[in-house]
């Protein structure tokens, strides 16, 4: 089931289960809060954050309004290095050209270091149905491939398990994927680090193909990047024989020097760390050091469509830190799987109706799954203005209106389901233009104050469900004003 | 038309808006950060660097030119090794006091063998003080990447204070990104349980990093 | 100086002491302060909601209704980050749509001069104490679009410190959101409740008696969860409290 998400419910039907789920919750709530604090004190550390976070948004901007011609420059220059450049317009695209590479390999594994971009297209299951085994390596994911389970974080994709909850999954299940659990297995974190050590080392040392993403691909030098923790990328990046790297065509910074202001502000916003244990970064291919075939697969699958929306494009310039998801009150609450997506959060709310368009029940739903509060802006490290993106997306599912699909410009219709919310809206405007018309109805209001009910009916349940409303005043101000000229006239 | 023609067609049409916009690379990014964070002497900046390789458990030690032999023995000693990997341009002096068994970096020899060894040395190509890191690029000295990855144990040799810079601005500036580069801040560690840090996953759970001056 | 209440469409209806309040209050520092009849609403609902077109309209009128003033104040964060924030924005798109600099024109003289309560005391009159009163213990939630849109800053912390009688006590985890989010408590209701019922717990384990924001629209939401879990501590707008006086002390 993992990375399957057709068919999701919206996300308020998806969250209200979650909210009720209190192991979920307190997992969450346990785990946003202990790296909320240590992120503030990373980013406190470096006086002059403002000018990185500037510098890395204008790099990426740059680069985005530039793609074609840093698209090319980095083909050659991959090229010149010794990698073979492969061009994927959509997932199946990227999923044909992996499954191709590795049965060229004549081999039936492979082993995976941790890559949204591989997870976004379904490459594990394309490939299982090409008969070809992907062993995830990243702790987490290895967490949720092992549990049968879908990702519900960037950077932790095991975020809603507890280390019980993961001590249960590694007895019950390692043994069906490999080496089995060291007997009398607790439930401490380093035990249990100890057993996926343990676990992935003998497919780490017998994989002849790995695949990997990467968090950087540098135009001028041809050179990928990989950000972690574990050393499971480092066992990936430079064990196999062949390495494929799927990555999506946003990931490109011009120079090598800009890597300074990106590996300064992605391991302090993502893991709250000054540096992440390992950095690899590799060239094209070096004799007799690491895989001696490397290829490279550029993903469209909705960037450009996601390129072509001017307010919309900003998300484009994600890092995948993930600290957006961290200080979110909504994803505290709701948990990545309401999400429907593997981009969950904040980030996940502007990129998964743009990447997959906003026709699905849960793509309509994910630019209300906010409420606004700007916290994801502010902590963001290269200033995507999620709410203002949000606030587009909504305007996109009420209204309807031009966009690009599949590189083709269409017009779409304004989302079903939203009509009476429209007319309200209308005609909430109407009267709004028309203050008479607005004195009136807030008169009536107040006249009829004493037969209001104390919970609505319909749709009014949403608020009267667990809030009291508030009590309609016996006039409203205007007409006290009116009377007292603000106390100055009349009567107080 | 081929998927790169595709792409790139797309890129191009979802541009149309920013056409007038040429603003070139060298005025498009304010570089309004700093090139290093605070104002330190050398052995300030070594002190550093030691002071942020322990915070993330790397074990540090110092020494100069004549006693480093001694003490590279003496921590593979510690640790009960019976065999060391060696790069093929270590200095062999470093290795002059120890009898444990040297094994050297074959091209055929497999992750298996490489598993099997307990301890490598190496020398690093640059370490930046303010995230603690020691960069290899794979040098002589440093050997091919597998080789500091697959042993629990690592040694790594700086040179103090030349090899040592303040900020990741100046690691950049003094590495080839021809060469393949391995960035190390402390030993292997993760925050997949419940997003706290635990050290020892899959690369060396034991980073010895040895300061050594003099140079 | 010209100085014109916007009160909002909300806080005009449902809580008009708020209203009184902020006329009395500047009233008492020498403001002559005006409400224009014709005023109605900012377009921040429709506007977050997707209804931009809609907005426009009301934009419009708010610029027509106020642009004459030599300063707009608002109790509230929101509505005055709409009109700071957004109505730019709103000018913006209207250009990229090929429709012109009209409407851009048109809310361009209505930025600069909207000002929050608290930052038209701090800033524009350059007060913090306002010589107000009340013996309560307090705490403070500083609102999101107050906190992170407009930058409010400690500017209402700074004046209810100056408050005589008022005891306030620091609020955890204060910069979260209640969890209101305008039409986000109708179409996520449960996770705003959630984020509501959260806020109320923090708020109760400060034993403050009075839960103090700067905009009325979380207050209705937070008061609203504190009432149905019966907490016993009441939500107050900002303005109450420093309207407040021992002569005429607010209830």
């Amino acid at each position: 089931m993992s990375g399957t998400y057709l068919g999701m419910p919206a996300f308020p039907e998806a969250a209200r289960e979650a909210v009720a789920n209190t192991t979920l919750r307190g997992n969450l709530r346990h785990a946003t809060h202990t790296i909320r604090a240590k992120r503030a004190k990373a980013v406190n550390e470096v006086s002059d954050w403002a000018g990185l976070r500037e510098a890395g948004k204008r790099i990426k901007d740059h680069t985005l309004r530039h793609l074609d011609r840093y698209l090319i420059q980095l083909e050659e220059s991959v090229t010149a290095a010794g990698g073979v450049v492969h061009w994927a317009a959509d997932a199946a695209e990227a999923n044909e050209i992996v499954t191709r590479l590795v049965k060229t390999t004549g081999e039936s594994e492979v082993v995976k270091v941790k890559s949204m971009a591989t997870q976004e297209i379904g490459l594990n299951e394309a490939l299982r149905d090409a008969g070809i085994s992907a062993y995830e390596t990243d702790l987490a994911e290895l967490i949720v491939q092992l549990g049968g389970d879908r990702p519900s974080h960037i950077l932790v994709p095991a975020i809603h398990r507890n280390r019980g909850e993961i001590r249960d999954i590694f007895r019950s299940e390692m043994g069906e994927w490999g080496r089995p659990a060291p007997d009398g297995l607790t439930d401490t974190p380093a035990e249990l680090a100890e057993a996926a050590r343990l676990h992935l080392r003998e497919k780490f040392l017998r994989a002849k193909v790995g695949i990997s993403g990467a968090n950087f691909m540098v135009a001028e030098t041809g050179t990928l990047v990989v950000v972690e923790s574990e050393g499971n990328g480092r066992m990936c990046l430079t064990l196999p024989e062949t390495l494929i790297s799927v990555v999506g065509i946003e990931k490109i910074v011009p120079t090598w020097r800009d890597l300074e202001v990106f590996l300064q502000t992605l391991p302090r916003s993502s893991t709250a760390e000054r540096m992440n244990p390992y950095t690899s970064t590799w060239t094209g291919t070096t004799d007799g050091d690491g895989p001696g075939t490397f290829h490279l697969v550029l993903l469209d699958n909705g960037r450009t469509d996601t390129l072509a929306d001017e307010v919309g494009r900003q998300a484009l310039r994600c890092i995948r830190c993930s600290a957006c998801l961290n200080v979110c009150p909504v994803y505290e609450r709701a948990g990545g799987h309401a999400y429907g997506s593997v981009y969950p959060g904040p980030i996940g709310a502007i990129l998964s109706p743009q990447l997959r368009g906003t026709g699905s029940e849960i793509d309509a739903s994910l630019p209300y799954a906010s409420s606004l509060c700007g916290a994801c802006y502010e902590v963001c490290p290269v200033a995507i203005d999620i709410p203002e993106v949000l606030v587009h997306l909504r305007e996109r599912v009420v209204e309807g209106g031009e966009v690009t699909r599949q590189g083709n410009k269409v017009v779409l219709r304004p989302a079903k389901g939203h009509a009476a919310e429209r007319a309200a809206m209308r005609a909430a405007r109407w009267a709004l233009t028309h203050p008479g018309a607005l004195r009136t109805g807030q008169r009536a209001a107040s006249r009829t104050r004493r037969f209001h009910p104390r919970s609505l009916p319909g749709p009014g349940r949403a608020w009267s469900g667990t809030r009291e409303l508030p009590p309609v005043p016996a006039e409203p101000f205007r007409d006290w004003w009116q009377r007292t000229r603000g106390g100055k006239g009349g009567a107080k | 038309m081929s998927s790169r023609e595709r792409i790139l067609g797309r890129v191009r049409r979802a541009l149309a808006d920013t056409a007038g916009d040429d603003v070139p690379y060298e005025r498009a990014v304010p570089r309004d950060y700093l090139r290093e964070h605070g104002d330190r002497s050398a052995s300030q900046t070594v002190d550093l660097l030691a002071e942020n390789l322990a915070d993330y458990r790397a074990v540090v030690h110092r020494t100069d030119g004549e006693g480093l032999a001694g003490l590279i023995a003496a921590l593979l000693d510690k640790r009960g090794s019976a065999s060391v990997l060696v790069p093929p341009g270590l200095d062999p002096s470093w290795l002059a006091r120890t009898a444990v068994t040297r094994v050297a970096d074959r091209a055929e020899s497999t992750p298996h063998e490489l598993d099997e060894v307990d301890s490598v040395v190496t020398a690093c190509a640059v370490a930046i003080a303010e995230t603690g890191t020691i960069v290899l690029d794979g040098s002589h000295d440093q050997g091919r990447r597998r080789i500091t990855l697959v042993p629990d144990h690592h040694i790594c040799v700086v040179r103090v204070p030349s090899q040592v810079v303040s900020s990741v601005p100046q690691g950049l500036e003094r590495l080839d990104p021809a060469r393949p580069l391995t960035w190390i801040s402390g030993p292997s560690a993760t925050s997949d349980i419940e997003l706290d840090r635990v050290e020892g996953v899959h690369g060396p759970r034991t980073l010895e990093v040895i300061l050594v001056s003099g140079d | 100086m010209r100085v014109a209440l916007f009160l909002t469409c909300v806080n005009d209806t449902l809580y008009p002491d708020t209203g009184r309040a902020v006329v009395k209050l500047l009233t008492r520092l020498g403001v002559d302060v005006d409400f224009p009849m014709a005023q109605t609403c900012c377009g921040q609902a429709h506007y977050n909601t997707g209804y931009r077109h809609e907005a426009e309209p009301l934009a419009r009128h708010f610029s027509d209704v106020f642009r004459e003033y030599e300063a707009i104040v608002t109790p509230s964060g929101s509505c005055g980050a709409m009109v700071r924030e957004l109505y730019p924005r709103m000018g913006e798109r209207a250009r990229a749509e090929g429709r012109g600099d009209t409407l851009a024109a048109t809310l361009a003289p209505v930025v600069p001069k909207t000002y929050e309560l608290t930052e038209f005391l701090v800033d524009v009159l350059g007060v913090t104490d306002v010589g107000a009163w009340y013996p309560h213990t307090v705490t403070y939630h500083p609102t999101c679009h107050g906190l992170r849109g407009l930058g409010l800053g400690d500017r209402p912390r700074r004046l209810l410190k100056a408050v005589k009688g008022l005891e306030l006590v620091e609020l955890p985890g204060a910069d979260e959101c209640c969890g209101f989010g305008g039409t986000f408590a109708l179409k996520n209701p449960d996770v705003s409740a959630a984020m509501g019922a959260d806020k109320v717990r923090n708020a109760e384990s400060t034993g403050a008696q009075v839960l103090c924001a700067a905009d009325n629209s979380c207050l209705m939401h937070i008061g609203g969860t504190m009432a149905r879990l019966r907490t016993g501590m009441r939500p107050v707008h900002i303005a109450e409290i420093l309207a407040s006086t021992e002569e005429e002390p607010a209830v």
